[in-house]
């Protein structure tokens, strides 16, 4: 179901002029749990890709998500399941490149990212008698995700944050500096290597919801938004994943009034409070 | 522990990378309540022996020995904290210590160190000396049996780096530990350092500073000038380094002089 379908149907539904009846529809509230649970996620994640400098690794990770798709329909699985394959592969094979001689990280990030992106497109054309609903891939679809996306998303995300918050203090650790962390008994190369599996889960999961090409924004917007509110690195995790909440409600609200694409609404308003947040530091 | 053990060993350590040798040769032994420095121009490998001695680089050859359980408070060479994150400097020295500081512990080792004014502050908003301090700080907050620091007085004003000096010389005397030392200023490191470690891709020469200071390596590296300040005498020398540390042989002045080259050093 393409995104702009969705849209209409979204539209149907209206109670009164605000968008604001009780009577909301089913795929409404699915697309709420689904968003929300990937914002809450998404705000300590992309804390974490800010402090590391890493919102082109995010980037690139979610370029190769449509190769996954692609792959998932040609070999007859779950695209969902294709993307957390293909993801978590080059999260790993990205992981070790970091050693690579002569290129930066920088550019092979680059490399990876749009050759990934162009595989998956060719594969996608050339899939017999199937249509990928491209829109729907690169912008998101989130109000066409199910109950049983529902209940998987949140059952990832219990398991992510659990994760992250095990590896918190490492992770915290390792990002301010590696070699003091590793003289002091943190094990930083596996610290980096569940903390890129972990973000490859996360962009696996917010593809669903603002599509391969604004991932990164679900990462790196409410994270940066909040930094000026915030004295300690909990603080703005915490304050990211609100901000995160925040934006998929009001992109949700907006979409649902003004027949907007979800997903970029979702980024639209994270974005506008991004720039409060720039004013709240340009005043302080 | 038997203060007769050393802390650290290396023994005939090698390090390449891909085939290219950075550091050969390598021997240093760090006793509890010595202060051993490493000189030597950029690129000598000092920071590579560093990582090695810290475990954090393992050599191509020879060994390291750490005395079991042995804490090491490390020291790096930079600290850069991207501005987004918000974190105090007492929030990092509690980073450094997973097994639960005192309640004010913290605030005493900053004192220590004469930087308690900082705690409260973002460790990205303290000047250059109070940063050094900080480390120091953490370093020591692990209650370490060996510091390990490189280049201790980066960034820092003149008079803050002899300050700097007299705390890690006050350190040492107070906890009785062993320090590891890089360092540029060769006045400090004549006058404090117990046993002096001449690098240049390998030990050039090694032993008391008095010693040092007088070795035609030393004098060779650093020039007559500084050497002439540093020792009572000064002497030219059989073979220079050219510019990417590969040994010459020759005399820049045509003197003969013959000299006696540690055991380490491989091209005698």
């Amino acid at each position: 179901m393409g995104a702009n379908m969705s849209m209409s149907m979204g539209r149907a539904v209206i109670m009164d002029e605000w968008g604001l009846g009780l009577n909301v529809d089913a795929f409404l509230v699915r697309a709420l749990l689904a968003g929300c649970a990937v914002a809450i996620v998404a705000g300590p994640l992309g804390a974490f890709v800010v402090w590391r400098r890493m919102a082109y690794f995010g980037g690139a990770l979610s370029h190769t998500a449509l190769l996954g798709v692609a792959l998932g329909f040609l070999l007859g699985v779950e695209p969902i399941a294709g993307v957390s394959f293909v993801v978590v592969a080059v999260a790993l094979i990205l992981g070790g490149l970091q050693r690579v001689r002569g290129l930066s990280l920088d550019t092979l990030l680059g490399v990876v990212a749009h050759a990934a992106l162009a595989l998956g497109l060719i594969v996608a054309s050339t899939l017999e008698g199937v249509r990928i609903d491209l829109m729907g891939y690169l912008f998101g679809d989130i109000l066409a995700v199910g109950w049983a996306d529902v209940a998987w998303i949140w059952l990832s995300i219990a398991v992510i944050l659990g994760a992250l918050s095990f590896l918190w203090r490492d992770l915290l650790s390792a990002t301010v500096h590696a070699d003091l962390a590793q003289v002091e008994g943190v094990n930083v190369r596996r610290t980096d290597v569940i903390f890129m599996l972990l973000l490859a889960c996360v962009v696996a999961l917010a593809m669903q919801v603002v599509g391969i090409l604004l991932v990164t924004s679900m990462l790196i917007i409410p994270a940066s938004a909040v930094r000026s509110l915030s004295r300690t690195p909990e603080a703005m995790a915490v304050l990211a994943a609100g901000t995160g909440v925040i934006s998929v409600c009001a992109g949700l609200w907006a979409s649902y009034l003004f027949d907007i694409p979800a997903g970029p609404g979702i980024v639209a308003a994270a974005s506008l409070l991004f720039v409060g947040g720039m004013l709240v530091k340009s005043r302080a | 522990m038997n203060s007769l053990i050393p802390l650290i060993e290396v023994k005939n350590v090698d390090v390449s990378y891909s085939g290219h040798c950075v550091l050969s040769g390598a021997n240093v032994v760090v006793r509890r309540g010595e202060i051993v420095t490493l000189i030597g121009p950029n690129g000598a490998g000092k920071t590579t022996l560093v990582r090695v001695m810290l475990g954090l680089l393992r050599p191509t050859v020879g060994t390291v020995s750490r005395q079991p359980g042995l804490s090491i408070g490390y020291m790096p060479q930079r600290l850069s904290i991207d501005p987004a994150l918000p974190i105090t400097v007492k929030r990092f020295l509690q980073l450094g210590s997973p097994q639960g500081l005192r309640k004010d512990q913290c605030a005493e080792v900053l004192e220590e160190v004469g930087a308690g004014h900082v705690i409260a502050q973002p460790m990205q908003g303290i000047s250059g000396g109070e940063l050094q301090r900080v480390l120091l700080a953490r370093a020591l907050l692990r209650e370490p049996d060996v510091l390990v620091l490189d280049e201790p007085v980066q960034g820092v004003d003149l008079t803050g780096q002899a300050e700097l000096y007299r705390l890690i010389e006050g350190i040492r005397e107070h906890r009785n530990v062993g320090v590891v030392m890089v360092s540029h200023d060769l006045h400090v490191v004549m006058a404090q350092t117990d046993h002096v470690i001449c690098l240049n891709q390998h030990v050039c020469c090694a032993g008391h500073p008095s010693a040092v200071s007088v070795h035609p390596e030393f004098v060779a590296l650093f020039g007559t000038d500084v050497a002439s300040t540093l020792a009572v005498y000064a002497h030219k020398h059989d073979h220079e380094h050219t510019l990417d540390g590969h040994v010459e042989e020759g005399h820049v002045d045509g003197r003969e002089h013959v000299h006696v080259h540690g055991e380490s050093c491989h091209h005698g």
